[in-house]
Order: structure tokens, then sequence, then C-alpha cells
């Protein structure tokens, strides 16, 4: 493997880090408050649908983004209203949130635009397009650069506006979690609700802000799929993502700056599943696919099951509070 | 919240919940430019008005009977278990190395085999998270979950790599000897004179295998002391040790008896009907076991039930995809307003009904 084929999978993996990240903060943000959400992988997926279809009819790629962010707040709104208001369970109402986005986009989709579950493709302004930096040659003129160039023009220039932000938003999640009153009052009714409560803070209002900033970043990473990634909607899109979302979060322990460590490398499986060439070149064996598709589920069963540190979830997730009188 | 009766609990809530998803549909129907009226007789008739619709109904039944006898069992023990989808799959691989690897003379024999084989590798792959939530703590509806996704990675390495018959491009296994054919309801009609019932569609002996296996479920779960056990877990694990159950032992145990089940549903999508085992056989029927064990209250005969209903919506859910321009997603649809109603929003159903209760004076006998 060249130098030149490492940047190319760095590249393409944090293409594809971008969307588990922002899901995962989200799920952070969620379960951090006490609320499990097993519907990310949902979430992603209205938005993804609602971002393609309103940027393929209005032609602005932000306008997208803000149908596709309020599908997904919808979303977690009904999440909200199982597991906050109406003390439900809250892994039922994540399964629930799922099928419905799985079922809605088609059904939606195919009688907007009549493709099969598709939306229209996006070009121009109906998409995020690659931001290049000044200076930086087309891929194909690459070959003969020198490392710098290469490194210059392939992984850092030509990154789609999230990939960029990916971090500063890492940064706000931490700040805003672990150095506000917000972030600690978050916390606290995910450890301790009724301490909270004791102190005349609201729980619901608290848990409902929490689901919401999760269905926004959840909103955000389904329009990059749809909008970014890709150039428009397909069926199913989302393909398991909302799931290694979870499992980085259950991976990361719960914690922002580890969060980013785990979708990085999640990304990077990923990014290796698709140039099974350069595994062979760089291992000299045939590595599965399938091995590399598997590897997230299977890191996160190892940590889950404590041969490597112990991950322990936020005390109060997944019961519901019910005040006492 | 306002008390309400027993029986309303049991009969009203679900119904209550089953009508509130079928309305959300219908609003979703003629949202987008459909007669909802149209869409359910379209549905009644293609199911319930030929044979053929009522041998599609009854294979998914008997799918669903199996996954919602897996999430049951597990729910009587307080667990949830989300990877019936990793199970079945898992059972799947065990009829296939079954029946292509075993000679077997007749089907009465290579059903009972292949039984055997789908309960033992859905018990496995039921095992790994039961071992980890006892021993461990580790919360098994995530781990459930991984499992799914590691099935699904294991069986497409498998299909595609080692399974496949040579020079096949399809990822699937060859197919299974005449032997282990199973009788379908066609087959069955045929030799009691009605010829041309049920024509062309799979539904097969393993429909009295599911019936069994609620009977069976039964019995175990409230005439044996097992059931007992589980049931006492899942009530109060602590009031469950004092009486000096073992909540490691009971976890593992359901879990293997839950996997299993969902494993066997292989026998009737593998066995039955594929004869062979294909990519993405199990089509989200381990996930609905969750819709259907919620809606038969956990209870056998409820699961029948639930199960029945859900094997209509499926294949009158094809029906439309076939006939209207409403695509057989909608089916995902109501599966999911399904379980928000009567899974996650159940308090919320139960609040109406007790409201309701309430105006009509109904107050709890002391």
């Amino acid at each position: 493997m060249t130098f030149f084929d490492l940047l190319q999978l760095l590249d393409s993996a944090f293409r594809l880090a971008t969307p588990l990240l922002l899901a995962c903060l989200a799920g952070l943000f969620s379960e951090r408050a006490g609320i499990f959400d097993i519907g990310l992988e949902g979430k992603m997926l209205a938005s993804a649908f609602l971002s393609a279809a309103v940027a393929a009819i209005t032609g602005s790629v932000w306008i997208g983004l803000l149908a596709g962010i309020g599908a997904s707040v919808l979303m977690s709104l009904i999440h909200g209203l199982a597991s906050i208001t109406f003390r439900g369970n809250q892994i039922i109402s994540g399964v629930a949130i799922n099928f419905l986005a799985a079922g809605l986009t088609v059904v939606i989709s195919q009688s907007w635009f009549g493709q099969g579950g598709r939306t229209p493709q996006l070009s121009g302004a109906g998409r995020f397009e690659p931001i290049p930096w000044p200076g930086a040659l087309p891929s194909r003129e690459l070959a003969d650069a020198g490392p710098a160039m290469q490194l210059y023009s392939e992984l850092l220039s030509g990154h789609t506006i999230w990939v960029y932000l990916a971090v500063p938003i890492v940064f706000a999640s931490w700040w805003v979690l672990f150095r506000t009153r917000l972030g600690l009052r978050l916390r606290a009714v995910g450890e301790n609700p009724a301490a909270v409560d004791t102190a005349g803070i609201s729980v619901v209002g608290l848990r409902y802000t929490a689901v919401i900033i999760c269905g926004v970043l959840c909103g955000i990473a389904g329009a990059y799929l749809a909008t970014a990634l890709q150039a428009g909607f397909v069926k199913d899109m989302t393909a398991g993502r909302g799931f290694i979302a979870l499992a980085a979060l259950i991976f990361a322990k719960w914690r922002p700056w580890a969060a980013l460590n785990a979708c990085l490398l999640f990304g990077f499986l990923q990014a290796f599943a698709l140039r099974p060439d350069l595994i062979e070149k760089l291992l000299t064996v045939k590595v599965q696919v399938q091995l590399l598709d598997a590897l997230p589920y299977i890191l996160t069963v190892v940590i889950l099951a404590g041969l490597v540190g112990k991950a322990d979830p936020p005390k109060a997730g997944g019961q519901p509070y019910v005040k006492e009188n | 919240m306002k008390p309400i009766p027993g029986w309303a609990d049991v009969i009203l809530i679900p119904l209550v919940s089953v009508v509130l998803a079928a309305l959300c549909a219908a609003v979703l129907v003629l949202a987008i430019d459909e007669n909802p009226v149209e869409a359910m007789k379209l549905m009644i008739d293609g199911t319930l008005f030929r044979s053929a619709g009522w041998g599609f109904m009854l294979y998914y039944t008997t799918n669903f009977i199996f996954t919602g006898l897996a999430v049951s069992i597990a729910f009587h023990a307080a667990l949830f278990n989300i990877g019936g989808e990793g199970q079945a799959m898992l059972g799947g691989l065990g009829v296939a190395l079954v029946c292509l690897f075993i000679p077997w003379p007749h089907w009465t024999l290579a059903i009972i085999g292949a039984s055997v084989g789908a309960m033992v590798f859905g018990a496995i792959w039921a095992a790994i998270p039961a071992y980890l939530q006892a021993k461990r703590g580790s919360h098994i509806v995530i781990t459930t979950i991984m499992f799914n996704f590691i099935a699904a990675a294991l069986l497409n390495y498998l299909l595609v790599n080692t399974l496949k018959p040579v020079g096949s491009m399809d990822p699937a296994t060859a197919s299974f000897p005449a032997g282990t054919h199973l009788p379908t309801f066609q087959d069955m009609a045929a030799l009691v004179g009605f010829d041309g019932m049920f024509r062309g569609s799979p539904a097969n002996v393993s429909f009295f295998l599911a019936i069994i296996a609620c009977v069976a479920l039964w019995a175990l779960i409230w005439r044996t002391r097992l059931g007992y056990q589980i049931r006492a877990l899942g009530h109060s694990p602590s009031a469950a040790q004092y009486a000096g159950i073992s909540p490691a032992k009971i976890i593992v145990v359901t879990m293997l008896i839950s996997g299993g089940l969902a494993g066997m549903m292989a026998v009737n999508t593998t066995q039955g009907e594929a004869e062979r085992l294909i990519l993405n056989f199990t089509e989200g029927a381990g996930f609905l076991g969750i819709a259907v064990a919620l809606m038969g209250r956990s209870h056998p005969f409820g699961v029948f039930l639930a199960a029945l209903l859900f094997g209509f919506l499926f294949q009158g859910g094809a029906e439309l995809g076939f006939w209207t321009s409403i695509p057989r997603e909608l089916i995902l649809v109501i599966q999911a307003l399904v379980i928000l109603f009567v899974g996650a929003l159940d308090n919320m159903v139960r609040m109406m009904v007790g409201q309701v209760f309430g105006l009509i004076g109904y107050k709890e006998a002391a």
C-alpha cells in the first residue's frame, strides 16, 4: 500500500465517520439524560428522505436540511411522548420509530416521486458540495505529486462542510455537557432524576430538551447521508448506521471525545471494507469484507462484556421518572 | 390513572390500539391520494376470499407465531430479546446443514432433524447474549441487536464463500434433496380430494408445529416449575432469589428457549418454502415477533391471534403492492403503529380506556 492509498482510505474514512459521529453525539445527549434511544436509525432515515425530497423540490440544500431536521425532531417528540410523558418502554418506542421511518419514507416517496422509493438525483445547490482548498489539485493529477501536496489535496481539501464541522461539533457537545449548567443538569437527570426534581428543576423539561437535541443531530446526520455523501434518497439508505452509532456510543462509554475516536475507527473499518484490494495488498491475506462489516458490533460486545474496561451506562437510563407524591 | 377491569386490560387495550393504528394508517392512505376503504376491501378479498390467500397468510402466520413466542417467553422473565432476527438466521443455517448433509429417507424424519438443527443453532446464538447478561450484566437489548448484525454478516459470508454450490452466482445453498421436502397445504388438500385448493401458496405442515409450540409454551409457562421460576424472576428478581431461584440460570435457560423458538421459524421458510437457504430469508419476521408478543400480551393464545392478524396484513400488503400504487411498505407503518400504541403508548391507551370506564361509573372492587 502506497502513501497515496493510505490517504485515499483516510479521506473516505472521514466522510463515512461523519454521519456516524453526528448520530453518536445525538445518542450521547439522549442517553446521558436517561432516555435510551435505539431509534437513531429511524430518525436518520426520516431526515435523509425529507431533506433529499425538499432539496429536490426547492433546489436548496439548506431548506432540505431544515426539513430533514424537522422530520427527525418529530420522531424524537414521538419518542419523548411515549417514554417521558406516558412513561412507556423506551426500547419498544425506539423499535417502533425505526419501523415507522422505514415504512413512511418508502410510502411517501413513492407517492411524491413514483420512482420506487427514491428521490430525484440532486445536483448543484441541491447538495452539499465538496469545498476545494486553494491550490489543491484534482485526484487524477495527484499520482506524481509530492507527499505534502497529496496530503493537502486528497485528505484535507475537498470535503463537504459537515466533515469540517464534525470536530467543532464534538467540542461543542463536550462543552455543553461538561462545562455548562444545562449540561450538568442533563447528566444529573440521567443519573439521579429524583435529586434534580428535589432541586426544583423540571425532569420532564430537561429530558425533552435532550431528545430534541438528539433529533436535531440525527437530522443533520440523515441529511448528510442523502445530500452530501450521496445525491438523493434511496430506500433503507441508512443501512444500519444508526446502530453502528449506538455501538460507537457504548464503545466510547458515553463520552464525547472517545465518541470521536470510536466513530473514526468504525468509519475507517467501513472505508476499508469498500477497498478489498487494499486489504490484500496491506495484509497479504484476503480479509473477508463481512468480517469488517461485523467488526464494530463484535468490538462493542467485547466492550459490553467487560473484557476491555467496563462500559457503565447512565444509572437512570431506560427508566421513566415517576414523581414522588 | 382510573382503574379498568381485568378483561378490558387483556382484550380492550390491544383492540383499541389496533383500531388507533388502523385509523392512522387510513389517514396516511388518504394523504397519498388512495382510498382506504378500497384498500381494505382489496386486502380482505385477496386474502380471505381465496384459498391461496389463506395459504400465504398462514405461511406468514407460522413465522410470526414462532418469533412472537420467542419474544413472549423472554418477556415473562422481564428480558427483551430483540435478537429474534439473528437467531432465526442461525436457525436457517441449522436447517440447511441438517437437510443438506444428512440423507433423509422421508420428510417426517427430516422435519424432526431440521427442527433440532433450527432450535440448537437459534439457541446457541441466544446463549452468548444470555450469558453476558447473566454473568457480566451486559444489557441484553444491546447485545442481541449487535448479534443480529453479526449473524447477518456470518450468513452472508457462509453463503457467498462456503455453502454456495460451485459455479453459482446466487448467494444461496444448493436445493435440498427431495427427501426433506415438506407437504404443503396444497398437497394435503389434494390428498383428501380437494384438488387445486391452496394452489401455489407456501403454507406447509410446519404450521401445525407452530400450533404445538403454542400449546407447549402455555404448559411450560403456567404448568411447570420452570415456568413458575421464569415468571417469578420476571415479577421480582429479588423475591425470586430469596426463594432459591438462581437468576443467572433462569436467564440463560429462558433465552435458550427463546432463541430456539426464533430459530424454528426457519423450518417453515427454509425447509418448507424455499427448500434451500437464501440471504435475508427472515424478511423482518424476527422483529415482527415484538409486535406480535406485545399485542398477544405474551400469552400463547394471544400470540396466535396476533400472528394471524399480522399474517393477514402481510398477505394483504402484498396484494396492495400488486394491484395499487400503495407500496407494501405500508405494512411496516402499520406494524410500527401497533408497536407504538400497544407497547410504548400503552399508558396513553390505558388512560383513554380508563376515562371511558370512569364515565360509565366503573369502580375497582374493594
